[in-house]
């Protein structure tokens, strides 16, 4: 090998070793993107937690536990209890469930056992879906132009005071909206079911009926039951379709057609217009109980789903 | 024995007539919003309407500062959600065993879950109470917390259907790993991601609780990230809840052309996937 050769062949491979330099670099820079991208991620997360946490600290510290369940709500008193709001927002969700828990089921059954194609199939799909993507300021500006009038003559007939708006009306706009969400859940978990357990029924000769009395629901009842759990994490925080029909009164409701207030719809009304640090602070709180509430319900009911995911 | 055959047979007949009237109800809500809205939302929509400010009560006036804010508002969350969120699907389909993975992974379910108000509260401790000012800027971070947990699913699902063929050829022709994944694996699961990000698009342009106390709502046009700027669902808000007859009938009109931009981005969605769908 010549001189010229071997300085030939060094400057190739220390022009490789360059190269390779600059692709580590740029590996590293990469990986270095991706880390923080998921480190930025987590700590948003983080950050919304402590955030509330130190907003409400003034209100913690004034009112401790009392605060949940103390009825009392008079800014200019300064006294601040959670109580209504809280029950408010148990009550109509509730509610909501119970009345959007048979027709989401059914519609999941339906959509999933009976009606697998054809053109009522599909346009059930359709408005499902539709159902899904309308807004939630839409729900409540319809509720509170349709809805609350019906609501209004219906309490006239049964002899209440006729407010039109109030824990009744709330409950049935926050179904409507809820019905989509809990139906793709319950197909969700009728889909975990086993095809040859639902074939060993129907080979028994158990009429369509039976197999998803004896069958499919035991089957799938921690999976029905995780769903309940996430729909009613969807409804509780829903905001603006509640404030607009629910009435906006800060005292425990005493039937379904009184006027109330839930935790969003509270802080959706006063925020903006709340004086003095304390009120501020007690808001805030409102939204931290709400994080806490949607952590722990969202928390079980993904742990269940993903539990009967696996064991499937 | 035959009598017991026709009960049962009977009460197979009744529960799937149950079961159809209990599903075919659903589509009776959605038939009287949908026919509300167009019914009282189409008289409302002319041009004037679409390219005028808004004024003063017994004056006809637009929604066009509306629709230029709710455009604003859903562009810069999206310029601040979808880098982070990308990188953040692709970090957790490679780095799937560590454990800041797992956590990113739970953390995403949570935020999901997060009611949208509580984020509008952060949003305001975060950025409106140092810049003493509502802002567009603090509504578009709303938003884009928001948009954060749904690219993110979506980005790590598509990736996740990418087989592992793929990623070695690449590899084994010597490509760089950084290249690999952003030039080979990303480019393969782009229609999921794009689907995605379009959903997450129409899901935020709707909402309204995160935007009451960040964005707060403006009169007038505003470009200006720092200062309150309106939106759609905010107007709505706001004309819906006022006692004048002329904007509640205006509330129609702007819900209308919301329910017709959601939908739009809904079905683009839907297109993308059927068109653009890849197997593997």
């Amino acid at each position: 090998m010549t001189q010229a050769e071997i300085s030939c062949k060094d400057y190739r491979l220390k022009n490789l070793d360059k190269q390779g330099s600059s692709i580590t670099r740029k590996e590293t820079l990469f990986r270095f993107f991706l880390v923080t991208a998921a480190i930025t991620s987590v700590s948003i997360v983080m950050g919304i937690f402590i955030s509330l946490l130190f907003g409400s600290w003034k209100s913690i510290n004034e009112f401790g536990l009392n605060f949940i369940w103390s009825s009392a709500w008079n800014p200019a008193a300064r006294q601040f209890g959670a109580l209504p709001f809280i029950i408010g927002t148990l009550s109509t969700s509730f509610l909501a469930l119970l009345i959007s828990i048979p027709f989401s089921f059914a519609s999941a059954i339906y959509l999933s056992l009976y009606l697998k194609s054809g053109w009522l199939s599909g346009l059930l799909k359709f408005s499902v879906e539709l159902l899904a993507g309308i807004p939630s300021i839409i729900y409540g500006f319809w509720g509170l132009f349709v809805l609350v009038p019906i609501v209004r003559s219906i309490e006239i007939k049964l002899g209440f005071i006729p407010y039109g708006v109030g824990v009744a009306t709330a409950s049935i706009i926050l179904a409507i909206m809820i019905i989509p969400f809990a139906s793709s859940m319950a197909s969700e978990v009728i889909k975990l079911v086993p095809q040859d357990l639902k074939e060993a029924g129907f080979a028994m000769g158990a009429t369509r009926f039976e197999v998803i009395k004896n069958i499919i629901l035991p089957y799938a009842s921690g999976g029905i039951f995780s769903g309940i759990l996430l729909a009613f994490g969807r409804a509780f925080g829903e905001t603006m379709a509640v404030t607009m029909v629910i009435g906006n009164s800060n005292i425990i409701p005493k039937n379904i057609f009184s006027p109330a207030n839930s935790m969003a719809s509270v802080i959706a009304n006063e925020f903006t217009e709340a004086r003095g640090d304390l009120y501020l602070s007690s808001l805030i709180e409102i939204g931290l109980l709400l994080f806490i509430i949607s952590f722990i319900v969202n928390a079980i009911g993904n742990r269940i789903m993903k539990r009967m995911t696996v064991k499937k | 024995m035959e009598k017991r055959l026709k009960i049962r047979q009977i009460q197979d007949k009744l529960f799937t007539v149950i079961v159809a009237l209990f599903s075919i109800a659903i589509i009776l809500p959605l038939f009287f919003i949908i026919f509300y809205i167009v019914r009282n939302g189409a008289a409302e929509i002319n041009w004037h309407f679409i390219t005028s400010l808004p004024k003063p009560v017994g004056e006809t006036g637009g929604i066009s500062n509306a629709i230029v804010g709710t455009t604003e508002l859903i562009g810069i969350a999206a310029l601040i959600a979808i880098p982070l969120a990308l990188f953040t699907g692709i970090y957790m389909k490679e780095f799937e065993k560590s454990k800041l993975a797992a956590v990113v992974s739970s953390l995403t379910d949570l935020l999901q879950g997060v009611p949208s108000i509580v984020i509008g509260i952060v949003c305001y401790l975060w950025i409106v109470l140092p810049l003493r000012s509502f802002s567009a800027l603090s509504g578009s971070v709303a938003l884009a917390i928001m948009m954060l947990p749904m690219i993110i699913k979506s980005t790590y699902h598509s990736l996740k259907l990418v087989p592992d063929s793929l990623k070695e050829a690449s590899l084994a022709l010597g490509t760089p790993y950084y290249r690999t994944v952003m030039k080979v694996i990303v480019p393969a699961a782009s229609s999921g991601i794009i689907t995605g990000i379009i959903l997450s698009i129409s899901r935020v342009a709707g909402e309204t609780a995160p935007l009451l106390f960040t964005a707060f709502g403006n009169p007038f046009m505003n470009l200006n990230v720092t200062k309150p700027v309106n939106s759609l669902p905010l107007l709505i808000f706001n004309y819906a809840t006022s006692p004048f007859s002329d904007w509640q009938k205006q509330a129609w009109g702007a819900s209308l052309i919301l329910i017709i931009m959601v939908s739009a981005l809904n079905l683009l969605s839907k297109i993308m996937e059927h068109k653009w769908k890849t197997t593997y």
